[in-house]
């Protein structure tokens, strides 16, 4: 089932009743989710992330906009009516029922025709507690659970009802780091096998990047890029973009376009193939860490702070004056031999993992 | 015990193991002279066969007093109306209680004025109010009384609430006892309701649950320990009600046949009929074999019907 | 509303309208039962200003005053002893919150960081006398107090009702959630335990200990059973066996809208302390109260 939203916008009146404005959660959202992805809504908090859910669930109605499944306007359906599984941050599970009764309850919830006996709930149940593996713990309650099994639970509860659209809100936030790595493969396989569109919020953009088909960027509400992953991550739209996806992050530079150049401090770092397209003046230079090259003749010189062994990499800790960061942070390969004891290093910049940005707007400037 | 090594130390040391008794004292004395002694004295009254409370004299020591109590008429009234009581107002303000709590979460303009308002009965005198009441319900020479109008224009006949029949005193008193008693589970129940978390409602909609069965599957399990504790200290509290009838009926509860067994025992004590300690500590100790019975069994359910968080 | 899909657009209409219903419904039950709470104090409040004669000359009473007055009010205070009810009462009430204050303070605090031999148990019997009910202790209670020769007399009034294990039980649970460590820190500046428990427990305590003070004054202005078998002289009646005394014997049996008056002002005391400290009784009754 394809979602679409169209201008989605959705206003909070203010907390503080004595501001007559308008809290804008999320501002004119548009968007086509194609059929059977998997979709990551990733942006700080307070974004607008988690909203955005709620109006694709319906537990929230758009201040205007539309939301169509497929091709059937559901803006002013209700939840019930739209056949949405949504898993919750706090997985939200009843403490009273077992494993087995939490995973069935949905099932209770149909009627008329669609009514099924016991026996047929207990054989849906069944199904989906095997597909995420939890089949053996079917007469637990779930504080006998771990937190990752809880998690299963929660989004075999989701898909019983073999839902068009699944919803998951923060789904490793509450998990510890190792389970949260085997978890994201989990939610990556079971999507797969399922083959039903799902949408899933967070916060953090290692796990958004690395099993989704497609991430959506947002900040205070307005989305600022859509795409596949790797190309979201490769030709960022903006500053804020540059700097939210990728671990280390992005190392940014006061910087000037001048005589066809870059220049970083007095050093110009890398020439611009076509001079012509870019005005000249001062610019925000973002370099990605996997975007230097250690040459004792580089063109960019940085004090040398230390020097962290990764073991695969090395990742070589440096200062500049005109850094907006702390510290430059460079990955190198393990081969390159440094002389920790030296001052400066020197660096030359791969052109393609090098970015401009307005010093205004943050907009990226192409070169 | 004094293992301590250096004897100069110890004398102190000791003490100082005894030190927080100095600010017992005052708690222990006060609930030793009325409290503990009186536990005990009054279960050696309840044995002292024909015990006189002026000549402090007694005859025997045996179950006579018990045996007397269960066979005075005015023992077995007062326990017959006391059930009564018991088994119409627990259930039907619990109930009435859960109801209104469940409205009042429900809304959001003038909830905190219908909580206000709600709460009121807890903080006035029942003495007071009830007079209130007994006028409202009270067929006079001059009036026939707000309720029996309301009655009236519905197109019922006049009824004296208060002097007439047996069954219209106690419908009173039953009307009265949950007026009364509703502050309190209100309070607690829309607390209780108050503290589910949001995040189940919210998860039994997306799953498109009928409010029925939100309220019967989730609502009702989840706050289960809340509504057990109402109907403990409700059952206890109706055992033990007096003040509301004095206020409705006089103190005179006797001849009015709607004595209570709080009721009894204090008019065993000291009343029209009064002067029997012994008599009247039968009586309380019945009256607490029976609240101890129903707490236990209530407590039982209550365990096997809990459920594990 | 855009037509650009097949979905009923009717049904949407239909939720909302059972929405409006659903709310109708639900403020006109709410109000019903704010009316039955309520209309007991207007009755009261009318009744009160209303004359005897234009009283008794209405056969169907009339929910509104005619010609208001306060007569009632005042031959409330001249023709029976309202007044001094009142000040017994006050009196009861300050002193038997205050020496429980003394008592329970002491003891929460010895229970909730003093260390001594044979605390627990001590505790524990405490604890299981929280289940004896006042009826079963207070036959002796009434025998000692008689043959003490302190029937009608404040002391017998007062004594006992001095001491609450439930509340020892409320406040040391709250004594013992002040860190270990502040303790152990004042120990270090040589503070001594007296001192402590003034300067920083009681103070840290406040907010339950005011909970208490309200929830005793509300018992002690209420209180009916003991004075009743205490006192017979009508100078040491307290406003609960006041008003049941003036039902039976005072303004003469009929004179209902003097009676109302008095009732008025017996209840509004605690009806402005409640509107006052709203939030704290309501906060105090749910967690220690146990009416009903």
């Amino acid at each position: 089932m394809k979602v679409v939203l169209e201008n989605l916008t959705k206003k909070f009146p203010n907390r503080n009743k004595k501001i007559k404005d308008y809290v804008i959660a999320v501002n004119d959202f548009t968007f086509e989710i194609p059929d059977g992805k998997l979709i990551g809504l990733l942006g700080p908090s307070g974004c607008g992330k988690s909203t955005t859910l709620n109006l694709i669930s319906g537990l929230e109605k758009p201040t205007s906009g539309k939301i169509y499944f497929g091709d059937v306007d559901v803006t002013e359906l209700p939840p019930e009516n739209r056949g949405v599984g949504l898993v919750f941050q706090s997985y939200a599970l009843y403490p009273h029922l077992t494993v087995e009764q939490n995973i069935m309850f949905p099932l209770g919830n149909l009627k008329g025709s669609e009514k099924l006996t016991k026996q047929e709930m207990k054989e849906k149940a069944l199904e989906a507690a095997k597909l995420v593996q939890i089949d053996g713990l079917m007469e637990r309650k779930p504080s006998e659970l771990s937190g990752g099994q809880q998690q299963r639970v929660a989004i075999a509860r989701a898909l019983v009802k073999m839902p068009k659209v699944l919803l998951l809100d923060e789904p490793l936030s509450n998990l510890d780091a190792r389970l949260r790595l085997q978890t994201r493969e989990e939610i990556s396989r079971i999507q797969r096998e399922t083959g039903i569109t799902t949408i899933f919020v967070t916060h953090d953009q290692e796990e958004a990047m690395s099993i989704s088909d497609m991430i959506v960027v947002m900040k205070d509400g307005v989305v600022h890029q859509i795409g596949k992953p790797q190309s979201v991550y490769d030709d960022p739209v903006n500053m804020f973009v540059a700097k939210f996806l990728g671990t280390p992050p992005i190392n940014i530079f006061r910087g000037e376009v001048k005589n066809g150049r870059i220049y970083i401090g007095d050093e110009d770092v890398l020439n611009i193939a076509e001079p012509k397209k870019v005005k000249e003046g001062e610019v925000y230079v973002g370099v990605r860490p996997e975007g230097f090259i250690l040459n004792d003749k580089g063109r960019f010189t940085c004090n040398l702070e230390r020097v962290e062994v990764m073991g695969r990499d090395t990742s070589v800790v440096s200062k500049h004056d005109a850094c907006e960061n702390v510290t430059i942070r460079s990955i190198v390969s393990a081969e390159n031999n440094i002389d920790t004891d030296a001052k400066t290093v020197k660096f030359d910049l791969k052109p393609n993992k090098v970015y401009l940005f307005n010093k205004e707007t943050q907009d990226r400037i192409m070169f | 015990m004094e293992n301590d090594k250096t004897p100069k130390k110890s004398g102190k040391a000791f003490l100082s193991q005894f030190k927080g008794y100095i600010y017992l004292i005052p708690a222990l004395a006060f609930l030793g002279v009325f409290m503990i002694y009186p536990l005990v004295d009054v279960l050696i009254y309840s044995f002292e066969e024909g015990y006189n409370f002026t000549s402090q004299t007694r005859l025997g020591v045996g179950l006579y007093n018990y045996s007397y109590v269960l066979h005075d008429t005015y023992f077995t009234q007062a326990l017959k109306n006391t059930f009564i009581i018991v088994i119409i107002t627990v259930p039907l303000s619990t109930g009435i209680a859960l109801l209104i709590s469940l409205g009042l979460n429900s809304i959001k303009p003038l909830k905190n004025a219908f909580q206000t308002i709600y709460f009121l009965p807890y903080v006035t005198n029942t003495l007071a109010v009830g007079l209130v009441f007994m006028i409202l319900f009270k067929k006079t020479a001059y009036t026939d009384g707000m309720i029996n109008l309301l009655i009236n224009a519905f197109g019922g006949e006049s009824v004296d609430f208060i002097d007439g029949p047996y069954w219209a005193k106690m419908m009173v008193m039953c009307i009265y006892t949950i007026w009364v008693v509703m502050p309190f589970k209100i309070l607690i129940l829309t607390s209780a309701l108050a503290s589910v978390n949001p995040v189940y409602y919210k998860a039994a909609r997306v799953d498109g649950t009928s409010p029925f069965r939100i309220f019967y599957k989730i609502t009702l399990p989840m706050i289960s320990p809340m509504i057990f504790y109402l109907v403990i200290t409700g059952f206890i509290g109706a055992f033990k009600a007096y003040s509301d009838e004095v206020a409705l009926f006089g103190t005179d509860l006797n001849a009015a046949g709607m004595n209570t067994l709080v009721g009894y025992v204090y008019d065993m004590l000291y009343g029209n009929s009064g002067g029997y300690p012994s008599y009247a500590s039968a009586a309380a100790l019945i009256l607490f074999a029976i609240v101890f019975t129903i707490t236990i069994i209530n407590l039982m359910l209550s365990e096997k019907t809990s459920i594990t968080q | 509303m855009d037509n650009n899909d097949r979905l009923d657009t009717s049904e949407i209409r239909n939720s909302k309208i059972r929405g409006v219903i659903k709310n109708v419904f639900l403020y006109v039950f709410l109000g019903l039962w704010a009316l039955i709470v309520l209309f007991p104090f207007y009755f009261m409040i009318i009744t009160s200003l209303k004359g005897f004669g234009a009283y008794n000359s209405e056969r169907i009473p009339k929910l509104f005053v005619d010609n208001p007055t306060f007569e009632n009010y005042v031959s409330a205070f001249t023709q029976v002893p309202l007044a001094g009810y009142f000040i017994n009462t006050l009196i009861f009430t300050v002193v038997t919150t205050a020496l429980m204050m003394f008592v329970i303070v002491l003891a929460a605090y010895a229970f909730a960081r003093l260390n001594f031999k044979g605390k627990n148990v001590v505790f524990a019997l405490f604890l299981s006398l929280m289940m004896i009910p006042n009826e079963l202790v207070i036959i002796t209670n009434f025998v000692t107090i008689t043959n003490l020769g302190l029937r009608n007399t404040f002391t017998g009034l007062i004594l006992p009702s001095v001491t609450s294990v439930f509340y020892i039980y409320l406040l040391k649970e709250n004594f013992e959630q002040i860190p270990e460590e502040l303790y152990k820190a004042a120990k270090v500046d040589g503070t001594s335990d007296l001192k402590y428990l003034l300067r920083v427990m009681i103070p840290i305590s406040r907010p339950t200990i005011v909970t208490i003070i309200i929830l005793k004054v509300i018992e002690c202005w209420n209180s009916y059973v003991w004075p009743r078998l205490i006192t017979d002289d009508q100078n040491y009646f307290l406003v609960s066996n006041g008003i049941q005394e003036i039902r039976e014997n005072g303004f003469g049996r009929e004179n209902i809208p003097a009676m109302m008056a008095a009732v008025v002002v017996i209840s509004v005391p605690l009806i402005v302390l409640f509107l006052i400290f709203r939030n704290k009784i309501m906060e105090g009754v749910s967690r220690g109260g146990t009416k009903g």
